[in-house]
């Protein structure tokens, strides 16, 4: 049997205290956290950066490790500062150098990067390595180098060779939510369905008890399946949450594609073995050939400037799509006399339709209206140019012209806030490895005193 | 007729991937299931959404009392036509529908 504790969703989302201190007295075999997602866009895989402040996650990491300590147990992150790119690896790393001085600790790390060179990509294009996933952008060499983050999600394997190097710590770049999970159980020889199924349970955390905001649950797995209880006081696994969870953010509530493979929870049961713990048992996992795993990229696709203004004058409000239509295709008009290279003008009514644009048909305004004017262009001072000729339209520009010069309400000054270098997404793709060892790079290191 | 939100217990929209988006019906109770699964058209959800019907993925699963549907990103996560980073809001439209 393996234990497998996990703290929360993610690192820098918060935990109960308690429920932590419950999972350690468990005598868990390993922690395994998560540090990410794509959940909130290409900025941070874009940038290379974490989305979580680096006090919040230095002060949770403090703790993990603390709890590690006192388990005597591994601990593993995977997709560290929530991109997994590499330099996000490194932040991570050098918080944990920083804590394990602090805490006068000797610890050994592992560290497994993810991330990929843009012309070894464009190679494996061209070889047949690399093919696309419904829906996939389209990809050529060129976009390819251009990314400025290609990620590899890493699998099972992956972190089985990190944890076989003995280290106290693994911090890993991108890999698949599951897989810091499902990485020990299945070295261990419990059942490849249940492992996989119960990793993808517990990759959120307490999400598939009743009450998520604990966040600490243990994962046993054994030959047959798994069995999952929450740490938290009055938090209850129940056969509803458990089964429930397959839905969570996942196109196909049956099948799970993994490196290798995917899990299939067709004939899966779930028994309650008490009002507060479930047992998983059915689940099988297909290997499938050949291994591949899946890449992310993200690319720079220009820069934004953004303005905001308020609109409260009855008539305005009524008219509003008429005042944007008119200021768009003027505004436009000028700019493109005035200024060379590509940019576009967008306007959205903030309190109308500004959640779902077009697909919203019963969109009611009410008294008070909000327009947010977004510029993008390719470079950062032709968005700016751009959105100050956006601004006189926005502060006076009158629906007639037999009327007194309206001025509407700015909340800020200077109006035009500059969002940097905007990012999209461009993989929807796998990568086929003749050996799962081939897109990652394993190091180790000694941190501390 | 009767909103879709009145007769289900929650409607959620998530992404799944950032190209891919996500809906789950929890109906609650086996009669909104049957009402829910019988009365809710894939061509009228796939319009919702301006999906290709042809793209739209459905799942009835009577244990859970669920209708899912999982579709192609109206925009893809991030991009500048995307409005809703998450796709948390787009659960609204279907939580609209009326339903016989």
């Amino acid at each position: 049997m393996v234990k497998v504790l996990i703290p929360s969703g993610a690192l820098g989302l918060g935990y109960d205290r308690e429920a932590l201190a419950r999972g350690i007295a468990s005598q868990p075999d390993i922690i395994a956290i998560d540090g990410g997602s794509t959940d909130s866009g290409p900025h941070y895989l874009g940038t290379g950066t974490s989305k979580y402040s680096r006090n919040s996650t230095k002060a949770e990491w403090a703790d993990l490790m603390a709890a590690r300590a006192e388990a005597g147990v591994p601990l593993v992150i995977g997709t560290a500062g929530t991109c997994g790119a590499d330099d996000a690896v490194d932040w991570l790393v050098e918080i944990t150098r920083e804590i394990a001085a602090e805490r006068g600790e000797r610890l050994s790390l592992a560290v497994l990067k993810s991330g990929q060179d843009g012309d070894a990509m464009a190679k494996a294009l061209e070889e047949g390595r690399i093919t696309p996933l419904t829906p996939a952008p389209e990809i050529a060499a060129d976009l390819l180098c251009d990314c400025t983050n290609i990620v590899a999600l890493a699998g099972a394997e992956q972190i089985q060779a990190a944890l076989e190097t003995g280290a106290d710590i693994v911090i890993a770049g991108r890999t698949t939510d599951t897989a810091i999970i499902s990485a020990l159980p299945l070295a261990r020889g419990c059942h490849a369905g249940g492992v996989w199924h119960g990793a993808k349970i517990g990759e959120c955390g307490a999400l598939a008890t009743t009450s998520p905001n604990t966040g600490t649950i243990l994962i046993e797995f054994d030959a047959d399946g798994f069995t999952i209880t929450p740490m938290g006081k009055d938090a209850r696994a129940t056969p509803h949450t458990v089964s429930a969870h397959m839905l969570y953010e996942n196109s196909d509530p049956y099948r799970l594609y993994e490196p290798g493979g995917y899990l299939d929870v067709t004939g899966a049961q779930y028994e309650a073995l008490d009002d507060r713990r479930v047992r998983v048992t059915g689940s099988q996992w297909v290997q499938t050939q050949p291994y591949t795993v899946k890449l992310e990229g993200a690319r720079r696709v220009g820069f934004q400037t953004v303005s905001l203004v308020f609109v409260r004058d009855a008539h305005y409000v009524e008219n509003i799509r008429k005042w944007i239509d008119d200021i768009h295709a003027k505004c436009t008009a000028k700019a493109s006399a005035r200024v060379d290279g590509d940019f576009q003008i967008e306007l959205r009514i903030i309190g109308a339709d500004a959640t779902l644009g077009a697909l919203d048909t019963h969109a009611r305004p009410g008294s008070e209206l909000g327009v947010m004017g977004i510029v993008t262009a390719e470079t950062e001072a032709l968005s700016r140019e751009v959105a100050k000729m956006l601004n006189p339209y926005l502060l006076h520009h009158p629906l007639t012209e037999q009327e007194e010069m309206p001025t509407f309400a700015f909340p800020f000054s200077p109006p035009e806030m500059p969002r940097g270098a905007v990012y999209e997404f461009c993989l929807n793709h796998v990568l086929a490895l003749a050996d799962p060892m081939d897109a990652f790079r394993l190091t180790t290191e000694e941190v501390g005193q | 007729m009767t909103a879709l939100k009145d007769i289900a217990e929650k409607v959620r929209s998530k992404n799944a991937g950032p190209f891919w988006l996500t809906v789950d019906i929890f109906c609650g109770s086996e009669a909104a299931f049957s009402r829910i699964s019988e009365g809710l058209d894939t061509a009228k959800v796939a319009q919702l959404f301006k999906a290709d019907p042809a793209a739209l993925k459905r799942f009835d699963i009577q244990d859970l009392y669920v209708v899912k549907f999982s579709l192609p990103r109206p925009a893809i996560q991030g991009t500048r036509e995307d409005r809703d980073m998450h796709g948390a809001s787009f659960a609204v439209l279907l939580s609209d529908v009326q339903i016989d």
